[in-house]
């Protein structure tokens, strides 16, 4: 294990890798620049192609290296671990296994996260232990621009099945990390809720590793914060393992949403399912969805689909999507993709009308409707009455924003 | 006794910033228990009556009147309008995804009515209906038109039809596209309402194919934007035989 440690966190210069006859394109995603190093990520001007959708200059200061800026008696985040019995809760220092083990970090913002945090929150679920409840981990910002970081580490043993509900309210200027190893066989879900206040920025890296015959879901739900960007990655331990990322988010106006996700088919007869869902309202809405898949020469036999949809439902509202596919093999069972952003179709608001419906729970109707298929994929009951909660909510907004938009 | 009164209707289309004027004064009164059929040529403006009736935003009023029962039926919103007793059975209707057949019956049932229907007998008038109009159960789970094939859609309307119980109904070319066989089913289904409900029909209808199967009482037959003429039964056997050329040569 050690050897491992050593090896991963040395890989600090990866275009050592990238030299002699073994040299990647400089476009594959595989060549994307990972260090635990704050100084060799430069301060992102935004012309950059991973920065290039990012609003940088509204990033404050989330991308500084600092400690976070807790006060006596007043932390920058408040962390609320409930853990159900035989799950381990611990700490782990930079460095120490399996810390850093999965997790290098791909931007600045992780790796300013990472070393910042000085005791990443450790939870271990034992092998074959089926948790009956969820994990959950609750973080609260206590103040817009306070800077906060953090660094999770989730392990789920061999065969084991659980649930982990990672939520996020309040306000803060937000780096965090997660870091997740599935062992053999096991189950994990994994849920992120970005439910911040107006003034929060949140940049993350949730990096797992799925284990040989293993089964990870991780579920964005992005509806809060002025800024989120989210990259969540997937690769494999072992030939079987199968992952889905779902992301579903709501942005409003003057929110920037942003996730990334890539899955790296390292290993034969995996799969992975990517499926993304927005809808956007209001002046200056921003959604970006830049879906990022490799298929390497070894893993013959994989199946990999990706898609997002976005539904605009008002003017000035923008959303980004982009699907990149990279297969360095003939050999597999299937691999595609698709992206679509579309207007609100006021032909259905017009039929559901005709039919006596009022124009909100019309409204209501189409957009639930879009959400539908994501939104049974999910299988979190607590997750999806949530979620539907929050659309209701949403969509009040656009209802009480409308009269003014349709006078014109 | 209800009454739909459509009185000098002038209606216009915004295409590229100029209007179109497409209805050029229609007057139509149609009763309960009255089915009215509007023959006509394409492009005659017979779907630009029915939607503007029930308040698409695309067509413009420039003129006239609609009532129904005296009430001002331009001045109600879309949804307003079938709160008040007005159908349209659409000739392209919209797929709608993620909403199931029943989610949507069930919503628009209790906005028609302005209460949810009793659950128990609500399951069984759905159920019925379905078999009525040969529509299999799995059907209800299905989300609205998304899949469905042309006489599926057509069925699916009438069974909304049969379901939310309007006074008057437009039905927009609803026997286009269908075999004999839907063609009849979809008719028993018109009918079966006609006599349960005494509902008031307007029947827009490119062929005189369907009025084998649903009887009108007053056949109109649409050129120009307007009412051209007017009879009973028997001009729609005149129109099965002459066409519309006599209307179109003395129409310009």
């Amino acid at each position: 294990m050690s050897l491992l440690i050593d090896d991963t966190t040395t890989h600090q210069d990866p275009q050592a890798q990238l030299g002699g006859d073994h040299r990647i394109p400089d476009q594959s995603r595989a060549a994307r620049h990972r260090s635990f190093d704050v100084e060799t990520f430069a301060v992102p001007t935004g012309r950059e192609e991973e920065w290039r959708f990012t609003p940088v200059d509204r990033l404050g200061g989330v991308l500084t290296d600092e400690p976070t800026q807790d006060r006596e008696g007043d932390p920058a985040a408040d962390y609320e671990v409930r853990a159900p019995a035989g799950v381990t809760v611990g700490t782990l220092a930079p460095g120490e296994a399996p810390r850093g083990t999965v997790l290098v970090p791909e931007d600045r913002g992780a790796a300013v996260a990472s070393r910042n945090t000085t005791e990443a929150l450790h939870l271990s679920v034992p092998a074959d232990l089926e948790l009956a409840e969820p994990v959950r981990v609750q973080v609260e910002g206590r103040g817009a621009g306070r800077r906060s970081n953090a660094h999770y580490v989730l392990e789920a043993g061999r065969h084991s099945r659980a649930l982990v509900v990672l939520d996020h309210t309040g306000a803060a200027d937000h780096t965090g990390n997660l870091e997740v190893i599935v062992g053999d066989g096991a189950e994990l879900t994994v849920v992120s809720l970005q439910r911040w206040d107006d003034g929060a920025v949140h940049l993350a890296q949730h990096e797992a590793l799925v284990g040989r015959d293993a089964t990870y879901k991780h579920i964005a739900v992005s509806l809060g914060g002025s800024i989120v960007r989210m990259n969540s990655n997937v690769r494999y331990a072992g030939p079987g393992g199968d992952a889905t990322l779902l992301g579903v988010y709501f942005a409003d106006a003057g929110q920037h949403l942003e996730h990334r996700s890539f899955v790296d088919h390292n290993a034969p007869r995996c799969t992975s399912l990517v499926t993304y869902k927005g809808a956007l309202q209001g002046q200056t809405a921003r959604t970006v969805w830049v879906g990022d898949v490799l298929i390497r020469q070894e893993a013959q036999g994989i199946e990999t689909y990706e898609l997002n949809r976005n539904l605009v439902l008002t003017d000035g509202a923008r959303a980004d999507s982009v699907p990149n596919l990279e297969i360095e093999t003939g050999d597999i069972a299937g691999a595609g993709h698709a992206s679509s952003t579309g207007r609100f179709d006021d032909e259905q608001l017009f039929y559901l009308m005709s039919r006596g419906i009022d124009e909100a729970n019309a409204r209501r109707l189409v957009v639930r409707g879009f959400f539908a298929d994501i939104i049974a994929k999910i299988g979190v009951p607590e997750v999806v009455d949530r979620l539907m909660e929050a659309i209701d909510a949403e969509l009040q907004l656009t209802m009480v924003s409308q009269p003014t938009e349709t006078e014109g | 006794m209800t009454t739909l009164e459509i009185r000098n209707l002038q209606v216009s289309v915004e295409t590229d910033d100029t209007a179109k004027e497409i209805l050029r004064g229609v007057d139509l009164t149609i009763n309960s228990g009255e089915t009215h059929a509007i023959m006509g040529p394409n492009g005659s403006g017979k779907s630009t009556l029915a939607y503007a009736i029930a308040g698409h935003p695309k067509y413009t009023v420039t003129g006239g009147e609609v009532l129904l029962d005296g009430e001002d039926v331009l001045a109600m919103g879309v949804d307003e309008r079938a709160r008040a007793g007005l159908f349209l059975a659409m000739q392209y209707p919209v797929e709608v995804p993620g909403v199931t057949v029943s989610n949507f019956l069930r919503t628009a049932k209790t906005a028609v009515d302005g209460e949810a229907p009793k659950l128990r007998t609500w399951v069984k008038d759905v159920r019925g209906a379905m078999e009525a109009l040969r529509m299999d159960a799995s059907f209800a789970e299905r989300n609205v038109n998304e899949g469905f094939s042309g006489g599926e859609k057509k069925r699916h309307e009438i069974l909304q039809l049969e379901l939310l119980q309007p006074r008057i109904a437009i039905l927009d070319e609803t026997d286009s596209g269908l075999d004999v066989d839907a063609l009849k089913v979809v008719s028993e289904g018109v009918n079966r309402v006609k006599e349960n409900t005494g509902l008031g029909v307007m029947l827009i209808t490119h062929y005189t194919r369907i009025l084998r199967y649903i009887q009108p009482d007053y056949v109109h037959v649409f050129v120009g934007g307007r009412v051209a003429e007017s009879g009973g039964r028997d001009l729609a056997d005149r129109l099965e035989e002459e066409g519309y050329d006599r209307f179109l040569t003395a129409g310009v």
